[in-house]
């Protein structure tokens, strides 16, 4: 099956149904760090025990009568790098594994599981939800997990737990994140002196497309940097806290805006969505940042008969691999630019 | 775009170091960049900062030195025995190469991990199938604290319902 079929937006879950707090949190995601005992890890791989891996993860779930009909194995070495660039844009793979020439993804139905196969860990098994529910996202990772210990050998220690390339994920193996949409916070720059704040407690603040990334769109991605010493639990429960913190300032401050600080952030809304509805180029740049106004425009209220849904799913699709993909046949930037406004324009009016 | 350094030839290395969120861009020539000590090793296609003296492997490996000891010399010679990793090729990568290697080099991980982490014990999930003596010892443990919250909020009641629990677990991982 081709990539393709991963691109409709009423199959992915975290666009398709709307989560808790959803009107500020977009996504959940919990992941699990996992390696096979006694075999190298990836990058000491030779190409065969690779491709045993790849083969055992996935016979292991085709097995089980929950996963079986369920899920779709995608190798990096059959994608071209446009597809790629496209799974890790739908945060269903990291850049680590489009790099990996050994590295495949199994991805379940809803595209809330992806389980990544010799990225820096022999697994990588990720949970996505929509809206603020790590909890359950906890409860359903930790099923899979224990599907995929029936059968695999994982490399664990009674002291420090599971054994990691890596020691910063030693321990749990587990990163818990919440993607967040914080465009008042923002524009108040309240952001920077809450952020500083939050790496005191031990989580770690980054853009939408992870290590390294600039926040696009007003949006965030909060995770805990700790894996060793603390119980899953106890982890997410610090991530909640504070993502719910932080979401109650965001909604209070855009709730206590009044005047003439109100007026401007409606014009500045308003004009965005005059441009999304009118412009004949848009850049991916300019929709991440017109699309997060106008998502705002909808939750104050400003901006009626659009659903914050559709606006989540346009923050996916506006992405230069999403395009191109959906345009089919390459095209110059600027082609590119002209076919994101046209779909856009598109959305927005239904 | 002209190298930003000497202005008269075309800039052909582009650095962008992210440190603390502060982002910072140089445009350079081929011969600058060499004279600021960034050098490519070729082949990998990897680059270091030799004038910020950051890397990865840098960065964890000084966090093996215990502060105020002299720089590792016996760790030098440890050699995992599995997969051949040594301590140096560790601290270039910062990455063991499987999970033998964790015993390799026990002796140093403490600190490491001190470092890392802020603690060197796991106390969360254990693996069902292969870990149920010490499955038992963690929820064992877990209860207890649990008791000791119930004692501390005079909910004896609740405390009771948790003792008994305590037993049964202990009589549980006596007769398996």
């Amino acid at each position: 099956m081709g990539v393709e079929n991963l691109m409709d937006p009423s199959r992915i879950k975290w666009i398709s149904s709307p989560g808790p707090d959803s009107d500020i949190v977009i996504s959940s995601r919990v992941r699990f760090a996992r390696n096979i005992s006694d075999v190298p890890f990836p990058h000491l791989l030779s190409e065969q025990e690779a491709k045993n891996i790849v083969s055992d993860v996935y016979s292991t779930l085709k097995n089980n009568t929950v996963f079986s009909r369920d899920i779709e194995l995608y190798n990096m070495n059959e994608l071209s790098g446009e597809q790629k660039t496209l799974l890790s844009e739908m945060h269903l793979i990291s850049l680590d594994l489009a790099d990996s020439k050994n590295g495949a993804v199994i991805v379940n139905q809803d595209e809330t599981v992806s389980i990544m196969i010799n990225e820096e860990d022999h697994l990588r098994i990720q949970l996505m939800l929509p809206g603020l529910q790590l909890d359950e996202a906890l409860k359903q990772i930790d099923k899979i997990d224990d599907l995929l210990e029936e059968r695999l050998d994982f490399a664990f220690d009674e002291k420090i737990g599971y054994l990691t390339a890596c020691p910063t994920n030693v321990g749990t193996g587990m990163r818990a994140s919440v993607m967040m949409h914080l465009p008042v916070l923002t524009m108040m720059d309240q952001i920077g002196q809450i952020f500083s704040t939050i790496t005191q407690v031990g989580l770690v603040v980054r853009g939408i497309y992870g290590e390294g990334s600039q926040a696009k769109g007003n949006l965030y991605q909060i995770s805990n940097q700790i894996t060793l010493g603390k119980s899953e639990e106890d982890i997410i429960q610090n991530v909640l806290g504070v993502a719910r913190q932080i979401l109650m300032s965001e909604r209070k401050i855009r709730q206590n805006l009044s005047g003439e600080a109100r007026i401007r952030l409606e014009d500045k809304i308003l004009r965005s969505y005059g441009i999304l509805t009118n412009a004949k180029m848009v850049s991916s740049q300019e929709a991440l940042a017109y699309i997060s106004d106008v998502r705002l425009g909808v939750d104050m209220g400003v901006i009626k008969g659009l659903k914050p849904s559709a606006l989540n799913g346009l923050f996916l699709m506006t992405g230069p691999a999403y395009i191109q993909q959906m345009a089919k046949n390459a095209m110059t930037p600027m082609e590119r630019d002209l076919y994101r406004a046209d779909f856009i324009r598109q959305k927005m009016e239904k | 775009m002209m190298c930003e350094e000497c202005q008269m030839k075309p800039a052909t290395v582009h650095i962008t170091k992210i440190i603390n969120n502060e982002k910072t861009q140089m445009h350079l020539c081929e011969e600058c960049a060499k004279q600021k000590h960034i050098s490519f090793s070729t082949g990998l296609g990897a680059f270091g900062f030799d004038d910020a003296g950051f890397s990865v492997g840098k960065l964890l490996s000084s966090f093996f030195e215990p502060a105020g000891q002299s720089p590792m010399s016996l760790t030098d010679k440890l050699q995992c025995s599995r997969c051949g990793l040594t301590f140096q090729g560790f601290s270039k990568t910062g990455r063991f190469g499987c999970s033998q290697c964790y015993n390799t080099f026990k002796g140093q991980m403490n600190p490491l991990l001190r470092r890392i982490h802020g603690k060197t014990y796991h106390v969360g999930k254990v693996p069902k199938r292969t870990g149920g003596q010490l499955r038992i010892k963690h929820e064992i443990n877990r209860l207890k604290g649990e008791l000791q919250e119930a004692i501390n909020a005079e909910e004896y009641e609740r405390a009771a319902v948790i003792r008994d629990k305590i037993k049964q677990l202990g009589k549980n991982k006596n007769t398996k």
